[in-house]
């Protein structure tokens, strides 16, 4: 039961959370560059500004592609905090990663257009590292629902060393950030003007930030697993992880596709893999 | 039973033979609608008829031909092989021809066991491929009606053969139905030499140089392939007897686990796995109703299906593991080189050698769980495959071009064609529908067996994702260009589509069902274990099916703050979607291009290393075998 | 409560100028200035933007690609010319090419004057832009309700807006 009251209070908080950590990290970016920034608000003031703006579209059908991308990040995330099955949310976010491009794609505009090939591109990037994510968690209680995880009592960051630097590498795609900020980014101008959401306007941009905040929710669940033994040290280490990517982000110059495609899959193969092998025959042999 | 089975096996050869000498193309188009109609209506009735039973044993007139005819049938075939290398100067399949003579002396001499007095044999696996066979091939033998016509007024040159070409389909049907029911080895050669030389005939088709070339590679790449089998047979009869599948499948260890690595060779070949994948690639210059139903849906899978058949010995084996190992590399290996490809027969293609590697992975483990995923895969790859390459077929002749790029804009010229195509594409990679159930059972079944192999897979799946959606968004793109003149759908081409289309949903809506009532009890006489699939997981796929479902009604209204402008070309649009003004006032086109990603991957290099990794792995296989 | 006050998102669209007053709007993003202090984003994009800022004046060319971006920005939107060029030509209104300040091409809510002029000047008539967005909002809530529903069936045949 404490599964389903996990997944609704997730539907319901998990906007007002996303906002304010996209809040916070603007408010800490802007910091880092010596500037006030905006108030911790601000997420949601321009949230509500987009819902009352006028919707300009390309055709009739892009904003449908955003319902479905919105619909099914929810579904993973409360798929997630309802204690199910890790690879089927890994699959769920890919259907709504995948929905965003088709929305994208569907615009025939060159920026929004290269911001979709871009998108899949990253999204090629990560889906390994996900995927031998959910494995290394599944070893250590033999089971991929994420209630079982939870419920291990080993600290699984010492296990799964080489799997939680590798998340982290991919999260950084996930969440947007500098250097993998390729499809789009949030501030500031860049090539491609603002990429797969170049097309989108006022109403449909808001649920695409909508998402946006629903997913940072759900990749800051996924970290807090490895450590999810102690909530004592998990909370901490979830907010300091996330604060790192932050700070990765300010320092980190854009890295073209072509890196960020080998340097991630080089890392899953690497960390990520030799992580889960040693691990598997380690488990195998009765450590 | 008997009847039905025998029916099952004789009336689509029967078709074919009747539609040959019907005089006008309407009787003729009559006799196939007809032909293939009643097929699908016999696998149903096969299936109904088995329902719930336990697996039975058939003689259904081929003990008689086992015992009469399979020699002379043999000797037919390999003079008809034979007579093909001379006369197209191919001196290598003239060699094979030889050694398959050869080997069928040798068999011979080893002295012929007492043939079976039942040699069929009717269980839930034997089952699902008739359905298969009958209902997918069905509807592609009525797509190839439309198919064909459009594709005579393409080429006017040359004879009309497209009554044998009817023919060679039919009587490829009748060999079909033969292998996946045969369960004695001489037969199951027999139909599966048949199967290949149908594949050469309807390759070399058009008779074009490229077209023999191809065919002889085909022919040649499966004439070695079958050399398995019939080794297996000559291994078999020195040792025990009775050369049977079902005797290999049960097998002790050292000896049957030769014998199903024999099998597994031409397995590995029928399915164009590496180092055999060249000969698919070059099969695409066939008419693609002959793609979609030997070359995705039903002759390929002939080959994952007696590894299937031979999974049990494979189980916890080393043997059985590095034959995984070589479906999973050849299910990375071809994924990544699909996401170079913009030709899509090529893509589809290399996505058929991958999932087919996907699924020898799945057997060689040979576990409970991954051979209900390998046996999953099988139905829903082939319905979906068969439905994408049929849609590419017409749009092809509807468009003069098979490329990806070409379809830009698909949906909105003809949505129709785009829908069937964008259902067989989900149908193939996206969550709640087939292949991706039969994808998590099989991560699930792999890392519960070794790590390395659920990596590979979990590296391979990636570059699916991509080269997928980036189809379907080119099919989705609203294009900015005008459309060009589309002809419309003959009414065959539709009825197929539609069809497919269909069961591509459907069966991801009833697969538990197909999973409990088919394949659980075939599982259950082999293997030893339960689905892990619980049910919560079952109701979040199907809410995520109904979600999608829904999608397409949030178009029914429209909201007030929609307004419709151009999109942003830094506003030097020209007015509408498709121009805008550069350099020197001059009109320029949008045209928008897909990733191919040239600059990171190269087919070329990344084909050798397949070849030179599933080379070494084989002979790594028998190395293994011996230990 | 409006929110279009604290999230003013811009475009910035360079007519035809010295470059003098597109360096003094980059200005206003820096650290010194640093407008995102009241939510103000460059975003580049006139899709994602309320407020066009448009320095230098307008000629042959640069006018149908200043009437693209205006007609693209969703409503409610407000314009802002930057400068004495965008304000009348400026010392550019007697050359051959010139058409004259911005609003010889679309309507203008506010001009800021100088030349070129100063970054406080700039956010001063930003923040004047805001309250005339705000009029334009409760003009666009009104023009929204005007509008029919559409109700349509998936996969009909999308028309070209007329340019």
């Amino acid at each position: 039961m404490s599964g389903w009251l996990s997944a609704i209070l997730y539907i319901l908080l998990a906007p007002v959370a996303g906002g304010l950590i996209a809040g916070i990290d603007r408010k800490l970016t802007a910091r880092m560059q010596r500037r006030i920034g905006p108030p911790i608000f601000q997420p949601f003031y321009d949230l509500f500004k987009l819902i009352d703006k006028e919707n300009v579209i390309v055709n009739l059908y892009q904003n449908l592609y955003l319902t479905g991308f919105l619909v099914f990040n929810i579904v993973a995330g409360t798929l997630f905090f309802a204690g199910g099955d890790l690879l089927l949310v890994i699959f769920a976010l890919a259907l709504s990663g995948i929905f965003l491009v088709l929305g994208a794609a569907s615009a025939t505009s060159p920026y929004s257009h290269i911001g979709a090939e871009r998108e899949l591109i990253q999204m090629m990037a990560c889906e390994p590292m996900l995927l031998i994510a959910a494995m290394g968690l599944y070893l250590l209680p033999h089971s991929f629902q994420v209630r079982d995880i939870l419920a291990v009592d080993k600290p699984l960051f010492l296990y799964l060393p080489g799997i939680l630097f590798g998340l982290l590498y991919i999260l950084t795609i996930k969440l947007r950030k500098s250097p993998f900020d390729l499809s789009t980014s949030h501030h500031a101008h860049q090539e491609i003007v603002k990429g797969i959401t170049t097309e989108f306007s006022g109403p449909a941009l808001a649920v695409v930030e909508l998402a946006h905040w629903y997913e940072t929710i759900l990749i800051l669940g996924m970290i807090y697993l490895f450590f999810a033994w102690n909530p004592w040290v998990a909370v901490p280490a979830t907010i300091g992880l996330y604060l790192a990517e932050i700070l990765v982000d300010n320092t980190n110059a854009r890295l073209t596709w072509r890196w960020t495609v080998t340097s991630s899959w080089l890392i899953a193969a690497v960390a990520g893999a030799g992580n889960l092998i040693v691990l598997f025959y380690f488990l195998k042999a009765g450590f | 039973m008997e009847r039905l089975v025998f029916l099952l096996i004789a009336v689509p050869l029967l078709g074919g033979i009747l539609q040959a000498v019907m005089p006008g193309a309407r009787a003729r188009h009559g006799v196939i609608w007809f032909t293939c109609g009643l097929t699908i209506l016999l696998a149903h009735a096969v299936l109904v008829m088995t329902l719930g039973e336990a697996p039975i044993r058939l003689n259904a007139g081929l003990a008689l031909f086992e015992r009469q005819g399979l020699l002379p049938a043999e000797i037919a075939l390999i003079a008809l092989i034979g007579f093909y290398g001379i006369r197209y100067r191919n001196p290598l399949a003239v060699v094979l021809a030889g050694l398959q003579a050869l080997l069928l002396i040798g068999q011979q001499q080893a002295g012929h066991p007492e043939p079976l007095e039942q040699p069929l044999l009717l269980d839930g696996l034997a089952v699902m491929m008739v359905m298969i066979i009958g209902v997918v091939g069905g509807g592609i033998g009525i797509h190839a009606i439309g198919y064909m016509q459009e594709h005579r007024e393409h080429h006017p040159e040359g004879p009309d053969r497209r009554a044998s070409f009817f023919f060679v389909v039919f009587l490829f049907l009748s060999a079909m139905f033969g292998l996946v029911l045969a369960d004695s080895l001489p037969l199951l050669l027999l139909f599966w030499e048949i199967t290949t030389l149908c594949s050469f005939l309807l390759i070399g088709f058009e008779r074009t140089p490229e077209a023999m070339k191809n065919a002889f590679k085909a022919l040649n790449l499966n004439l070695i392939g079958g050399f398995g089998i019939g080794l297996a047979i000559l291994h078999q009869s020195i040792n025990h007897g009775t050369p049977t599948l079902s005797s290999i499948a049960s097998g002790a260890a050292p000896a049957a686990l030769l014998a199903a690595a024999l099998i597994a060779i031409a397995g590995l070949a029928k399915s164009a796995q590496f180092p055999f994948s060249s000969w698919l690639l070059g099969a695409m210059v066939a008419p693609t109703p002959v793609s979609a139903l030997l070359h995705s849906s039903t002759m390929v899978k002939a080959g994952v299906y007696v590894i299937i058949r031979c999974a049990p010995v494979f189980h916890l084996t080393p043997a059985g593991f590095i034959l995984s190992l070589i479906g999973a590399i050849t299910f990375l290996l071809t994924s990544t080189i699909a996401a170079t490809q913009s030709n899509a027969k090529r893509v589809l293609a290399y996505s058929t050698i991958a999932n087919l590697g996907l699924i020898v992975t799945c057997a060689g483990i040979g576990s409970h769980q991954a051979v209900w995923a390998a046996m999953l895969l099988i139905i829903f790859h082939a319905v979906a495959k068969a439905l994408l390459f049929l849609s590419v077929g017409t749009v092809e002749h509807k468009l003069g071009s098979r490329d990806i790029e070409d379809m830009n804009g698909l949906i909105v010229c003809n949505p129709r064609l785009a829908l069937a195509m964008l259902i067989g594409a989900a149908g193939m990679f996206l969550a709640p529908f087939g292949m991706l159930i039969s994808k998590w059972a099989a991560i699930e079944a792999l890392i519960q067996a070794n790590p390395i192999l659920p990596i590979i897979i979990a590296f391979g799946s990636a570059p699916t994702l991509f080269f997928w959606t980036k189809w379907m968004g080119k099919l989705l793109a609203c294009r900015p260009q005008a459309c060009p003149a589309i002809r419309v759908c003959s009414l065959s081409e539709q009825a197929a589509l539609g069809l497919l289309a269909a069961l591509t949903i459907g069966i991801c809506a009833i697969f538990p069902m197909v999973s409990s009532h088919l394949i659980e009890p075939y599982l259950a006489l082999h293997f030893s274990g339960e689905i892990l699939i619980s049910r919560g997981n079952l109701i979040t796929m199907f809410i995520m099916l109904a979600l999608i479902g829904l999608l397409p009604f949030s178009l029914v209204y429209r909201s007030r703050a929609e307004r419709m402008v151009t999109p942003y070309l830094c506003g030097a649009n020209l007015g509408d979607t498709g121009h805008f003004t550069g350099s020197a006032d001059s009109v320029q086109p949008v045209y928008l291009k897909n990733y191919y990603l040239h600059s990171l991957l190269d087919e070329a290099t990344l084909f050798r290393l397949g070849l030179i990794a599933s080379g070494t792995l084989m002979l790594v296989m028998f190395a293994a075998v011996g230990w | 409560m409006s929110m279009f006050k604290r999230s003013p998102w811009m475009v910035h669209y360079d007519g035809a100028s010295c470059n003098g007053c597109d360096i003094e709007v980059l200005a206003c993003l820096t650290p010194r200035y640093d407008v995102e202090r009241f939510g103000v984003i460059n975003t580049g994009n006139p899709k994602h933007a309320d407020v066009l800022l448009i320095t230098g004046y307008i000629n042959e060319q640069s006018q149908p690609v200043v009437r693209q971006i205006y007609q693209q920005m969703p409503d409610p939107k407000v314009v802002i010319a930057i400068g004495i060029c965008a304000t009348s030509g400026g010392i550019f209104s007697e050359c051959y090419n010139t058409k004259g300040g911005v609003d010889s091409t679309i309507p203008v809510d506010v001009y800021v004057p100088g030349c070129a002029a100063r970054p406080e000047s700039i956010i001063d008539g930003v923040v004047k832009g805001l309250a005339v967005l705000e009029t334009k909002r409760a003009a666009w809530r009104i023009e929204r309700k005007k509008r029919n529903r559409v109700f349509r069936l998936p996969f009909f045949k999308p028309k070209a807006s007329p340019p």
